[in-house]
């Protein structure tokens, strides 16, 4: 059974259908990058995906580990495993990065039925996390992303996503913003939590992200759909290509 | 402080509805026949066997009392109080006064270990290592039933017990600074206090001693129909330092009660007093039914030099809220503080903040005012910065922060400021906010459920007020936050 099974899905936002019907199998240990130009959904399918209010799906289902997936809350859905990277991590003034994810991993571990980490817990937890992925846990003691640069977003996002440890992540354009230090940083912490009972759908407006994350396969979205599937030498078609012999076709 | 920290948890496990700490305790009380009138404030002044100065105070207050107005500049509205339909004198009745602990009533001390309070102190009596002081100055309704650590304090010279005692023990004090930083004629809901008061705490630091821990009183309103008119004196002397905390919880009731404390703090030379309030009483069920009126009177005086007063209040309870923790800076070189966070949700209404009265030289304040309002419920930040012609060189800086949850709540800043000398500096910040849909799915995304993401995104906008609340306080408190804005969104 597939981790994530997505079947003719169309949704739409503010009354204008967005997603025209998205087909896409995602196996447990898969990497799969989603690509497109702007415009052709690639951000609204991962906030459907993720639950987000005002994102109305209109046809077809989701299967996560072969429940349906739209029946469940956005928080129910995260303590079930998808993790979202947001392409514009939001701003939190006051509240200590610590705090927010030991509030996060606490509430995904009642969920389950497991105990609350206390505030001591926590920290060793998240250092050793940190270390693990070789990302510095400064930024856990400011307010949440208050303040941060472009790559302390992401390498938060990343943290993020290795506490939470989640079956299925979700990544909107984690490569935005980046300078290529920053890039090898977030790709490198990517890379070391690629497991085999962990898939990603990585969302990306250009190639370079997957020069360091190598994708198992390639999905080109354009107008709602998607166009193209490969591997990843996909992607560098594109790359030489553009998208638009694509978007021809779609038309 | 595990015993308070472990409060919301007890009380959710009593199974209490919305209001968590909506219980009441079956205690025969010994009431005075209900109204107001000269017999009844003679009689509150006979049970506790008060001087003659005493009950001519009380008795000035009164008449003062019947010709006074209601102050109507609030924006809150209620239905006309009607004073002759409540109780003035409750008290649980158990005979004698009780020389220790073992002889309060049980039933007492069951209310108080069900709120978490730590009367018993046990920790430290047990000789835990490390544990935190806090004595309590337990005012149960009316009278103060027991009052621990005082061998402690009495070690270093500090007075803490209730007025009514400090009036038979200490009856020079009382007389010199009762009514001395609020006049019974400063406003109707002072007076009516200063005539009907039956307790309170008095606090006396003296020169040089720095008080060697915190000192705590939870109020707890318990009979039906009593209104409640605590009074509160505390005195540092010179170069002394105290931190009061005082906390508040009320059983779940149907009619309105109403709440009158006045709260007087003097600070002579390099004197440092720190108050802190959680303030939680009923607020009324989310139609607006019931809840507590708080009309609180709470000024202090920084009469030395170098003196400072410092107010952290956490309003979340009530259902109309009136309150202004206010600074006299007399002494040259005096500091007055102001730091509040109020939340109001449903239909509760609150009109709170500060005055800050500038009279020495170099005087300072600082006012951070962080308004929290959901549901129905509208709240205003009322703030006075008043420079006098001789307090060359005064400064202050105001900032008010508004947080709206929801479209159908309001909140307003109405910020006075009146300089007589040119040589002030005054800054006044504001702002107001929502919670973003971004910041709320951000946090759901990441598995908090929508009241949690709340809890947490409200307590970082309070976070520089939470800050100055001593720790015993904080962790409570922030719980709160979390609970008075349950069904907020969603």
């Amino acid at each position: 059974m597939a981790l994530l099974e997505i079947r003719d899905l169309q949704a739409e936002v503010d009354g204008k259908e967005i997603l025209k019907g998205i087909n896409l199998t995602v196996e447990a240990g898969e990497v799969h990058a989603v690509m497109g130009p702007n415009g052709s959904g690639k951000s609204t399918l991962s906030y459907v995906l993720a639950g987000r209010e005002g994102y109305e799906v209109t046809g077809g289902e989701v299967l996560y580990d072969g429940e349906n997936l739209l029946d469940l809350e956005p928080e129910e859905r995260a303590c079930e495993g998808l993790f979202l990277a947001f392409q514009y991590p939001v701003e939190i003034p006051g509240v200590a990065g610590t705090t927010f994810l030991r509030h996060a991993l606490n509430a995904k571990r009642k969920y389950h039925g497991e105990d609350e980490y206390d505030a001591m817990e926590f920290v060793k937890f998240v250092r050793a996390k940190a270390k693990s992925l070789n990302l510095s846990d400064d930024m856990l003691k400011r307010p949440v992303n208050v303040g941060f640069s472009g790559g302390e977003k992401k390498r938060n996002e990343t943290l993020q996503m290795a506490v939470l440890e989640p079956r299925l992540a979700v990544l909107d354009e984690t490569d935005s913003g980046l300078d290529i230090d920053a890039l090898k940083v977030v790709a490198d912490g990517v890379n070391a939590l690629r497991a085999p009972d962990r898939a990603m759908v990585v969302i990306t407006h250009y190639q370079r992200l997957l020069d360091y994350v190598v994708p198992d396969k390639v999905h080109v979205m354009a107008n709602g759909r998607i166009v193209k599937s490969g591997d990843k030498s996909l992607a560098l078609e594109l790359e030489e290509r553009g998208y638009a012999h694509l978007l021809d076709a779609a038309a | 402080m595990v015993a308070s920290t472990e409060t919301v948890k007890q009380v959710q496990e009593l199974g209490a509805d919305r209001y968590k700490y909506g219980f009441s305790t079956d205690i025969e009380m010994d009431m005075a026949p209900k109204g107001v009138n000269e017999d009844i404030v003679r009689m509150i002044s006979a049970k506790k066997e008060e001087p003659e100065w005493l009950l001519d105070w009380r008795l000035k207050a009164f008449r003062a009392w019947q010709e006074m107005a209601e102050p109507e500049w609030a924006k809150v509205a209620f239905p006309e109080i009607d004073y002759q339909d409540a109780y003035y004198y409750a008290a649980p009745k158990s005979g004698d006064k009780p020389k220790s602990l073992d002889e309060v009533d049980p039933k007492l001390l069951e209310t108080y270990e069900k709120l978490g309070i730590p009367l018993r102190e046990q920790e430290v009596l047990a000789g835990v290592e490390g544990a935190p002081k806090i004595a309590v100055d337990a005012v149960f309704d009316s009278v103060s039933v027991a009052t621990t650590f005082k061998r402690e304090l009495e070690k270093h010279g500090v007075i803490f017990c209730s007025i009514s005692e400090a009036v038979k023990t200490h009856p020079e004090l009382v007389r010199k600074y009762l009514g001395s930083v609020v006049p019974f004629t400063d406003n109707k809901h002072a007076c009516l206090n200063s005539a009907v008061f039956t307790d309170g705490s008095f606090v006396y630091i003296p020169k040089g001693v720095r008080c060697p821990m915190e000192l705590s009183t939870y109020f707890r309103i318990n009979a039906e129909n009593t209104g409640q008119f605590e009074r509160t004196l505390i005195i540092a002397d010179d170069d002394s330092y105290v931190s009061y905390l005082e906390g508040c919880t009320a059983p779940q009731r149907d009619e309105n009660q109403l709440h009158a404390a006045v709260v007087e703090l003097i600070a002579l030379d390099n004197a440092e007093i720190k108050y802190s309030t959680v303030q939680n009483w009923f607020p009324g069920d989310e139609n607006g039914k019931g809840g507590i009126y708080n009309f609180v009177t709470k000024r202090g005086a920084c009469r030395g030099v170098k003196s400072k007063i410092a107010w952290t209040q956490v309003e979340t309870g009530s259902a109309v809220t009136w309150k202004y923790p206010s600074c006299i800076l007399q002494g040259d070189g005096s500091v007055g503080e102001f730091y509040s966070v109020a939340i109001t949700n449903n239909f509760q209404q609150a009109d709170t903040g500060t005055k800050m009265i500038h009279l020495g030289k170099n005087t300072t304040s600082k006012i951070i005012s962080k308004g929290i309002s959901a549901g129905r419920a509208d709240q205003t930040y009322r703030g006075l910065v008043r420079i006098g012609p001789k307090a060359d060189g005064a400064r202050n800086f105001t900032q008010c922060d508004s947080l709206l949850i929801g479209d159908k709540c309001g909140a307003h800043t109405v910020p006075y400021i009146e300089s007589r000398n040119p040589s002030a500096t005054l800054e006044h910040e504001a702002t107001t906010s929502k919670i973003s849909e971004d910041q709320l799915f951000y946090c759901l995304s990441r598995g908090m459920s929508a009241e949690d993401a709340v809890g947490l995104i409200v307590n970082g906008f309070c976070k520089e007020v939470m800050q100055t609340l001593p720790m015993e306080f904080a962790v409570e408190a922030q719980k709160l936050i979390g609970i008075s804005l349950e069904g907020s969104v969603g």
